[in-house]
């Protein structure tokens, strides 16, 4: 095996490379720059063959990337908070015109207060586009991922853009061992992208012309058909992965020590690794709690919610905040379980901002849960 | 290519599978955050299977104090928080000392390799903490590794951490190195040479 000890931005870079887009679109972003600088590299060394488009904003990376994946290339491109939020338009459109374009986000706070660490704030405020949205915990997930993303947005009952989201600074500039696959395991899991349609000019079609309200009701109707059946595709894609590369990090969810739980953590990204050690602690003091890391938020795991839910009290932590509401993630597993009328949910905001929130955080938020001495959902470690 | 590549070796045998966090301290410009990748990148060559290296999240200023951290554990790391309490704090500027608390929240078995021309003596919490000492500045002067005219000690003070961490080489190191700057093999040699001074050079109290 190779390893690749390096930075979650290169190791996105280097997946990236591997799967060799046609296509590269992107404005540098803290803290994405180390990123799209990477794959500059790489188009230095004669390693990257494709095109690397550099635009003038995100929403012009995005465009492009629409342009090149509608003229059926494959496409990547990356991004981070403010970028991803110019993008937005676009990113609607990427996801109506079908277009299985893969993206990194890197989550990083929307200012101001001018701030470059992390929360999900960005990539949550754009869970209605259409995009499948994937977070990462580790290098190797991120190596992974971005193969499997590829491979899932192309699929012929998906074609769907997918956001693979790996945390700022504490991913995207933490250095990790990867295994890094080979180049011909990643050319024959992927295979060349056979676009189903496409702008061709020795077949002219038209496409994203005007259309009346039954055709346009039936292009959303699509789309969610699309994003059902990628419940049952995400799961099977990294189980294949996991045949040829022998790493897997979970479907939907990634479960950790649930057996005999009576009460299940739920948390994303960065938080759903350092989760692990809490477990590992509440389980040593004795009690029966396991971790549920929510890998892919769009589409929502509704079913596999439901079904920890009858087994156990749920905790959510969400590094992110609906203002005049609460944070996504709880508010989606209540309303996931509106009929389990016996299960306990409680939620905690956290780490705002990129306000740390260690293993010894998480223990407390449990404890406090399982207590039940706390609010419905309580703002965790707001200094007065 | 910048990033470090090489083929695992199997079968190392790892003393301790537990968990050892560094804290690096120097200005910003002198390479706290390479070091500490070249230092995990050892680690993991050593058979550490668990690494991690990474900056203070946050901006840097060329002269500024910085930190880097790495962490070194037989078992895959799933902390994703900072280092609050290291097991050795590594200072390659002394003078960051006037201004920073360099030993705070090191644990009380925690080790400290200070680049500077003094004695492990001379420092004070020398009868707390084990310390180690090495002129890096010195040896990085000698082998001429230079950016800007300025003598650049986080290769040199590398080879220095084998005498107090049994987790990794200084044969591994020098073979970080080495992957490092697989393009510029002069300067990759030169490298190597400063970490061999450097631990032959370190003194250690005990």
């Amino acid at each position: 095996m190779t390893i690749m000890m390096d930075t979650g931005n290169r190791i996105a870079a280097k997946a990236a490379v591997m799967a060799r887009p046609e296509v590269v679109a992107a404005y540098p972003i803290t803290p994405q720059t180390t990123l799209v600088e990477a794959i500059a590299e790489y188009v230095a060394h004669g390693e990257f063959k494709g095109e690397y488009i550099c635009v003038e904003s995100e929403h012009s990376a995005m465009s492009a990337c629409i342009g090149a994946s509608a003229a059926g290339s494959r496409t990547f491109t990356a991004t981070s908070s403010h970028g991803l939020l110019l993008m937005h338009e676009m990113l609607h459109w990427a996801a109506l015109a079908r277009l299985p374009i893969v993206m990194c986000n890197i989550n990083r706070v929307i200012g101001p207060g001018w701030n470059i660490w992390v929360d999900e704030n960005d990539s949550i405020s754009q869970r209605d586009t259409g995009w499948i949205q994937i977070y990462c915990s580790s290098n190797q997930e991120i190596f992974d991922t971005v193969i499997q993303a590829f491979k899932l947005a192309e699929h012929q009952k998906i074609i769907l853009p997918v956001m693979v989201n790996l945390n700022a600074f504490i991913l995207s500039h933490t250095s990790m061992p990867a295994d890094i696959a080979s180049q011909q395991t990643i050319d024959d899991f992927l295979g060349r992208y056979i676009p189903h349609w496409k702008l061709d000019i020795d077949n002219p079609t038209t496409f994203g012309n005007i259309i009346g309200p039954a055709y346009y009701y039936k292009i959303r109707r699509a789309m969610q058909e699309a994003q059902m059946h990628a419940k049952h595709l995400i799961p099977q894609i990294a189980k294949d992965w996991k045949k040829t590369s022998g790493y897997y990090h979970g479907g939907l969810l990634e479960y950790y020590k649930c057996e005999d739980a009576e009460h299940i953590l739920l948390s994303m990204g960065a938080i759903g690794a350092e989760s692990k050690i809490a477990i590992d602690e509440l389980q040593k003091a004795g009690q029966k709690i396991g971790l549920a890391r929510v890998r892919v938020i769009r589409p929502f795991p509704t079913e596999e919610i439901r079904k920890i839910g009858k087994q156990a009290d749920l905790i959510v932590i969400d590094r992110n905040i609906s203002v005049g509401l609460e944070g996504v993630l709880f508010n989606e597993v209540k309303a996931a379980l509106f009929d389990e009328s016996g299960t306990k949910v409680t939620g905690f905001i956290a780490g705002l901002g990129g306000k740390d929130v260690t293993y010894k955080d998480i223990e407390d938020m449990c404890q406090k849960a399982i207590q039940g001495k706390t609010k419905e959902q309580t703002w965790y470690g707001m200094e007065e | 290519m910048g990033h470090l590549h090489f083929e695992f070796r199997e079968g190392i045998i790892v003393s301790s599978k537990s968990l050892v966090e560094i804290c690096f301290h120097g200005r910003g410009g002198q390479g706290a955050v390479t070091a500490a990748n070249l230092l995990a990148s050892a680690a993991l060559q050593d058979g550490n299977k668990g690494v991690q290296a990474f900056p203070f999240f946050g901006a840097e200023r060329r002269g500024a104090p910085v930190r880097a951290f790495a962490r070194i554990s037989g078992d895959e790391i799933h902390l994703r928080s900072e280092v609050y309490n290291p097991d050795i704090v590594i200072v390659l500027d002394e003078s960051i000392m006037e201004i920073v608390d360099v030993l705070k929240g090191l644990k009380p078995s925690g080790k400290v390799l200070i680049n500077t021309r003094k004695k492990p003596q001379d420092f004070e919490f020398s009868k707390q903490y084990t310390v180690a000492t090495v002129d890096a500045t010195g040896i990085a002067l000698k082998y001429d590794i230079l950016v800007g005219g300025i003598p650049v000690v986080n290769t040199p003070i590398l080879g220095s951490v084998p005498k107090i961490l049994n987790r990794v080489t200084l044969k591994s190191i020098q073979q970080a190195i080495n992957s490092k700057w697989t393009t510029k093999k002069e300067l990759s040699d030169r490298n190597i040479k400063a970490t061999q001074d450097a631990y032959d050079q370190t003194e250690v109290s005990f």
